[in-house]
């Protein structure tokens, strides 16, 4: 019988997102041994499927002032230690005539109670500043609002875990847990790519899931509600405000407009979901977006799309019924003691904003039960920018190819002016971290495929780059191909009208009616 | 040609407006039948044709199921789908719409093979095998050697982009495991190789003899060399002529993403070739609003940005494409045909245009929609009565096909032209008759 790989350590944190590849860093720093497990890649959950803001906190200051104090802290400390993955835009509060008016006063109230800066403008200067505000607004705040790269930070979080010690285990799901005499012995994962089993060990197990959370939980017979509240955004073809725009009234769909880099992204919707890994950005939430958010910046209704996405927050069901905007924004974390479980936490809710202070709560609650004296230090340690996860910057790709000019290094991706040399460079920072540089890992590390084309050029050009690199081999390049188009597509489907539609349908004239891409080759 | 002037005002009997495969077809049908004739349109979208020639290949769409012989597909097709396109033709209409334009083809230098009436396949760029009908001389070899299964060489350059001897040979080796591969640098190029300019460079033959020269010593145990399509735009048979010589092995290229030579291809045979047969062409110029007048006829502007001539026409056949072809648009609600807002068949609503997966077996219902016509292509008004009774339209705009899950578009496009055409001639003829006998 072949014995299944098994691993020993101390901590094993299940769930590649902030939370997770934040705890991990967090422990690393402590001293604490650990093995982050994912089961697709970095990000792939609503880590990767949001806006990118940097929450000054104002958005929750009259629902919820213990998230908006949180939020309004954190992010302040984030904009200190992390500031190679912001940007500071500033924000933007603003009413339309027809907004109901008291809020407008709570607003204005709740942040000066809780310490969140909100200045307030006149309507002209707003729209100096922001021209392409709705002249018809009534009232205006300045807040300090910022947008931060999600993937940059998740991936700065466990590359410096990485070089503390930690292990990472991608495309890794939990399959089951061994629990006997009140703890988890072991925990089961199977490799998605090739089906391998491993084993691992663990002293603390730690369940940082996301909209995941219940499910994994549930493999230990440990029940926790959440509810699942998807939210879709879309992106335009260029960044419409200079600073965040949110709409001034209590949290709803549809609220706000957030730059980052070159475009900007709008948003969000709520709608409950059963599954979260069946989760598509429907097309009548985002015409619903197109129209509430036009309301603010009117030339919305005309601006051109690119892609649309979506990501499941994981809320804490408190009981408030329908409405889940009225669901805390604060997060979430459980020891299962209760469960008669006595060395397994799972730490839930929460936002991007605050994924710093829930790794250190559970850090804390982590080292107490390991007996670690050692006490946080991410909030004094600035985040090291690793050089290996620039490459998703907007614009960096086309400054660093025309400032090398170096006749050989063709663009791969002529959209987003990815070249050979930078797809090297990810290749290469892949590889050193075990992990296998397909195609979808490489548009996780790069901007490749996410340009006016949507993929339709550059996905065969990386693919043939990657065959002559000996990166790829047997039949791997039209899987990854196939792959590749859909995550692609999954963005693209439902804004396909005017330009768009005419690229895809380019896009299928291509991989279906010349290379049959949809056609089972195997057999023939 | 294209040096019309400003506000002149013409008239012909027949206007073609579109310059893709089908536009293409009826002009040339409409020449070899002596019709005064007019073409407008951009010749763009005729750079992205593969220069295979699908009749049909798949059928049903959602279970993929290739056909050998097309006839065959045809027929089952007509008889299970009964509004495409090419249940309003007869297998000797599509044959002999075939016939006609490759015979011109073959005239004028580009051969097309017939591999006995059944369907062939290629090579492609991503290691697939696409199904096809009729193959250009210079595809030829490929699809023999894929039927044997023969030892060859893909050879790739340096600087090309999207195409790798090394992804083909990978993706096929458990089906074809004699295929081997080598990279090479193209004569006279560093950096970034275009396929234009590799093909325009190949024109000249000490460029030839150099690709050859840098081929030769990776020959051994190989019985065909396969090449992107890259071997020149106007003597292509000649280029592969001297390689086959300088080699001693036949040649043959494999289609990939664009841009892409087999299309320009085809562009310049037409674009040369039709005003030497009396059809007056405007490529790269736009119909920019059409009226019909009281008389009938059809009054057109046409120009670059700003109307340049004014056309009017007794008929029209419209081969303005799908959405690429700008022959439909659409916003976030509906799909509308551009030229005279003709009611276009179309899923209800936005929600069903397109499949949650790109490449879902079904296809996109999207591409199901487009124009009805009667049994003489001429498009239906919501009444279901022909707009116009010289107004016809072909190709790709016209609805219940997905020509490309189908793998039909060149058929499609070129055997509705020619019944297209031929409708216009029967009426006309009839008038003729019908004004002689009244």
């Amino acid at each position: 019988m072949k014995t299944i790989p098994h691993i020993k350590t101390q901590v094993l944190i299940i769930g590649g997102g902030i939370t997770g590849t934040g705890l991990a860093r967090d422990l690393a720093l402590r001293g604490v041994r650990c093995v982050l497990v994912e089961a697709r890649d970095i990000n792939a959950g609503a880590s990767g499927g949001n806006h990118g803001l940097l929450h000054s906190g104002a958005r929750y200051a009259v629902t919820d002032p213990v998230a908006a104090g949180s939020c309004c802290k954190e992010g302040e400390l984030l904009k200190r230690l992390a500031p190679h993955c912001i940007e500071t835009t500033g924000g933007y509060f603003v009413a339309v005539a027809g907004d109901d008016e008291d809020y407008i006063d709570d607003f204005e109230r709740s942040c000066r109670q809780i310490g969140i800066i909100s200045e307030p403008l006149d309507v002209k200067e707003a729209l100096e500043i922001e021209p392409s505000l709705s002249p018809d607004i009534i009232a205006a705040y300045r807040v300090n609002d910022a947008t931060i790269d999600p993937f940059r930070l998740s991936l700065d979080n466990i590359a410096h875990a990485r070089e503390l010690g930690t292990t990472l285990l991608r495309f890794h799901r939990v399959v089951g847990f061994d629990r006997q005499a009140g703890r988890i012995q072991k925990t089961c994962l199977t490799d998605t790519r090739n089906g391998g089993n491993t084993t691992v060990d663990a002293q603390i197990v730690v369940n940082a899931t996301g909209a995941w959370a219940a499910r994994v939980a549930a493999l230990a017979d440990v029940t926790i509600n959440t509810i699942c509240s998807k939210g879709s955004l879309l992106v335009t073809h260029t960044r419409i405000t200079d600073g965040v725009i949110n709409r001034l009234r209590r949290p709803g769909d549809a609220d706000i407009l957030v730059p980052g880099g070159t475009v900007s992204i709008l948003g969000t919707t709520a709608e409950r979901v059963d599954n979260p890994d069946v989760i598509f950005p429907e097309i009548h939430e985002i015409d619903h977006i197109i129209n509430e958010c036009s309301v603010m910046v009117p030339a919305l209704v005309s601006t051109r799309c690119i892609r649309a996405f979506c990501g499941v927050r994981p809320l804490i069901d408190s009981g408030g019924g329908d409405d889940d905007r009225s669901a805390s924004r604060g997060f979430m974390l459980l020891d299962h003691l209760e469960a008669g479980v006595d060395n397994f936490i799972t730490i839930t809710g929460g936002k991007l904003t605050t994924y710093r202070l829930m790794a250190e709560k559970t850090a804390d609650l982590v080292c107490r039960r390991l007996g670690v004296g050692i006490p946080c230090t991410t909030h004094m340690v600035p985040l090291p920018n690793a050089e290996d996860v620039r490459w998703t910057e907007p614009g960096l790709s086309p400054r660093t190819w025309i400032a090398r000019q170096e006749p050989d290094d063709l663009l791969l991706c002529e959209c987003e002016m990815v070249s050979r040399r930078i797809v090297d460079d990810i290749v290469t920072s892949i590889r050193r971290q075990k992990g296998e540089p397909d195609l979808s890992a490489i548009g996780l590390r790069s901007r490749v495929g996410k340009g006016q084309c949507q993929g339709t050029i550059c996905s065969q050009q990386l693919t043939a780059y990657l065959y002559r690199q000996h990166q790829i081999a047997a039949r791997e390049g039209s899987d990854q191909l196939r792959r590749f188009l859909q995550e692609r597509w999954r963005g693209q489907y439902p804004l396909l009208w005017d330009i768009p539609l005419v690229q895809a349908e380019l896009q299928e004239a291509i991989y279906c009616g010349l290379f049959g891409l949809e056609l089972d080759q195997e057999g023939t | 040609m294209n040096n019309h002037t400003v506000n002149e005002h013409i008239q012909c009997r027949l206007m073609v407006i579109g310059a893709g495969m089908a536009g293409m077809a009826a002009t040339l049908f409409a020449a070899n039948r002596q019709i005064d004739t007019v073409q407008v349109g951009v010749t763009g979208e005729i750079n992205f044709a593969s220069g295979l020639l699908d009749l049909l290949a798949v059928h049903p769409i959602p279970s993929g199921t290739l056909w050998d012989n097309p006839r065959e597909a045809v027929r089952r097709l007509v008889r299970e789908a009964p509004d495409h396109p090419y249940a309003r033709l007869t297998m000797d209409r599509i044959e002999s719409a075939l016939e006609e334009f490759t015979s011109f083809l073959k005239k004028v230098g580009h051969p097309y093979y017939f591999h006995s009436g059944r369907n062939s396949q290629v090579l492609t760029a991503v290691g697939t095998a696409k199904t096809t009908y009729a193959v250009p001389l210079s595809m030829h070899n490929g699809s023999i050697a894929y039927k044997k299964r023969l030892p060859c060489l893909l050879v790739d350059f340096e600087g090309l982009k999207g195409f790798s001897g090394r992804q083909i040979a990978e993706t096929m080796k458990r089906q074809w495991p004699a295929l081997r591969h080598v990279s090479l640098g193209f004569p006279d190029v560093s950096g970034e190789a275009y396929t234009e300019h590799m093909a325009r460079a190949l024109e000249t033959e000490s460029i030839r003899a150099q690709l050859a020269d840098a081929v030769r010593p990776y020959l051994k145990g190989v019985e065909m060399v396969g090449l992107p399509a890259i071997l020149g735009i106007y003597r292509t048979r000649d280029i592969i002529a001297f390689l086959e010589d300088a080699l001693g092995l036949p040649v043959f290229e494999i289609p990939g993403i664009p841009p892409s030579i087999t299309g320009l291809r085809l562009r310049e045979v037409f674009e040369d070739q039709l005003p030497h047969r009396g059809v007056r062409t405007f490529y790269q110029k736009r119909v920019l609003s059409a009226h019909i007048q009281k008389n009938g006829s059809f009054l057109f502007a046409v120009g670059g940005g700003e109307p340049e001539v004014r056309i009017t026409a007794d008929a029209v056949i419209l081969a303005t494409g799908r959405f690429f072809g700008k022959g439909l648009t659409a916003d976030h609600r509906e799909i509308r045909e551009a030229l005279f807002d003709l009611p276009v068949f179309q899923p209800d609503c936005r929600g069903q245009w397109h499949r949650r997966a790109f490449l879902n077996p079904g296809g996109h219902p999207i591409n199901q929609c487009g124009l009805e016509t009667d049994e003489q292509f001429r498009p239906l008004s919501l009444e279901k009565k022909p707009v116009h009774h010289h107004l016809y339209a072909a190709g790709s705009i016209l609805a219940h096909q997905d020509w490309i899950r189908q793998k039909c578009g060149s058929g499609l496009a070129i055997a509705t032209a020619h019944a297209a055409v031929a409708a216009f001639e029967r009426a006309t003829d009839n008038e003729i008759d019908a004004s002689a006998t009244g």
